[in-house]
């Protein structure tokens, strides 16, 4: 293993266990009368770890560059000719305007369902295997996660700047808008259920509002996606979606649905303008 | 196709009237999309899902209306799924609300069951503290809903406010149309004992609710 890896590892290690320790603590302490304090406490926490060497999410990072130019699939190719908007192989600013509609497909994607696309056109590749390892889990690394990383840490300093021009662009806008306020299952929630209003939390945990374009919407999504610590793993977006639906008792969204990338598309769009430094770590 | 979309207009107009006379938050929501197509993308998105969940995913009729009403149903409306919610709460039979409150504290705290990553045996609780401040003691808490403090005692442990809570429990929505609290005993997601443990927890005299 190249040392600087190895040195990241293991100052990741030792700060792991600050973190943790940190947060409970400042969990622990946390009421009413000192939310505030605690607040200030984890933002000096996550200041502390947002810090490349600390942060195992670039290690996700790393082997993300190393799959974009691995050759496989039926043609032996590299992903290094797929155009995720900017042009073959660009990948500067790409995801600072992801989703987007493509000519190619006459379809707008999200940067997993181009990365698919690309994978199949390009590569002729057997798409079920990365598919079924769309997240990773103890013993099992997403491919996906880790293009997801690489990519979007290559929009790093820019903001987020996505059309919504095209038609169909605005088509996904509009789906994404009404399926972020549209209520259904067992607890009758929709995301606006938490996600609409500034300053709520459930039980500690601060919720984002993104019913408003603003700062809420551009921090969160300009920090996904992020090393969690209490996962153990890298989560993009697309899985913090899926873990919704999970705690709004829906079934299990499709991975890569248009549904995703439009309820993705009205996020982008609220968080226009936010900056992108990623990936992050989160609790 | 075009009297759906006159009516959900309609109703937005008139929504949006009634949400200047209303405290409740009014969300903010644009209406402009066919609702045929967000049907759509919602089938795309949940294609590969079993028959038995997909039953999730559909509307029903009321959470269909607070939808389009961005949670302010108008006149109409607002009776029509009022009506509708009273008629499905159903009251214990022996008449007696208030069930254990140290079970109710288990059943506030719980936050599992129901989830695709649960199994149908998980035990189920409602996860009041996700939402709203209910024992003093506990400090996680969240502030969705309002706190809870002192309940019972604020409603002079009154029986007819008791049985109130018990329906709103069971069907909020039949005490606010459009509430955002989930109905749990409307979708069987608790059972009559646990929603009568939860009332004990918030009338009883003896529950930390009410020291």
């Amino acid at each position: 293993m190249p040392v600087d890896k190895w040195q990241r590892q293991n100052n990741w290690l030792g700060l792991a266990t600050a973190v943790v320790l940190a947060l409970c603590s400042a969990s622990a302490m946390a009421q009413p009368a000192v939310d505030d304090v605690s607040e200030k406490e984890i933002e000096r926490y996550r200041a502390m770890i947002n810090d490349p060497m600390a942060n195992p999410g670039y290690l996700n990072v790393d082997r993300g560059e190393q799959l974009w130019a691995l050759k496989r699939g039926a043609k032996n190719a590299s992903l290094e000719t797929c155009d995720l908007g900017e042009g073959p192989g660009k990948l500067e600013g790409a995801f600072a305007r992801l989703p987007r509609h493509f000519k190619d497909t006459d379809k707008v994607m999200d940067l997993e369902q181009r990365l698919l696309h690309c994978m199949t056109a390009i590569q002729e590749l057997d798409t079920k295997d990365v598919i079924a390892r769309r997240f990773s889990g103890p013993g099992r690394m997403s491919d996906m996660e880790d293009l997801v990383a690489f990519i979007a840490n290559k929009s790093n300093g820019l903001k987020f700047a996505m059309p919504v021009e095209h038609p169909k662009e605005k088509e996904m806008y509009a789906v994404g808008e009404a399926m972020f306020y549209r209520r259904s299952a067992i607890m009758d929630f929709s995301c606006a259920t938490c996600h609409a209003e500034e300053g709520k939390r459930i039980r500690l945990q601060g919720l984002p509002n993104f019913s408003k374009p603003g700062k809420p919407a551009q921090e969160t999504m300009g920090s996904w996606p992020t090393y969690r610590v209490s996962q153990s793993q890298l989560r993009t977006m697309q899985h913090r979606l899926w873990d919704c639906y999970r705690q709004m008792r829906m079934p299990a969204p499709d991975y890569a649905s248009d549904g995703v990338t439009a309820l993705t598309v009205f996020m982008v769009k609220q968080a226009e303008g936010g900056e992108i430094t990623v990936p992050s770590i989160k609790r | 196709m075009t009297h759906i979309r006159v009516t959900a207009l309609s109703a937005l107009a008139a929504g949006m009237a009634l949400a200047a006379l209303l405290a409740a938050p009014a969300h903010a929501q644009q209406q402009a999309i066919d609702p045929v197509i967000v049907d759509r993308y919602v089938a795309a998105t949940w294609k590969s899902t079993s028959d038995e969940w997909k039953a999730r995913v559909a509307q029903d009729e009321t959470q269909r209306i607070c939808t389009a009403t961005g949670n302010n149903p108008p006149g109409a409306d607002f009776d029509k799924t009022l009506a509708r919610e009273v008629a499905t709460v159903v009251y214990p039979t022996d008449g007696n609300v208030l069930g254990d409150w140290k079970r109710g504290e288990q059943v506030a705290q719980r936050g599992t069951g129901g989830q695709f990553s649960d199994t149908p045996t998980t035990a189920r609780g409602g996860n009041c503290y996700a939402c709203h401040q209910i024992a003093p003691k506990e400090l996680s808490y969240g502030t969705l809903g309002p706190s809870l403090v002192g309940y019972g005692r604020d409603r002079k442990y009154d029986k007819d406010e008791a049985k109130k809570t018990f329906a709103k429990v069971f069907n909020a929505m039949a005490i606010v149309p459009c509430s955002q609290m989930p109905r749990f005993g409307y979708h069987k997601f608790l059972t009559e004992e646990q929603i009568k443990d939860v009332v004990g927890l918030l009338f009883d005299p003896e529950s930390p609710v009410n020291k």
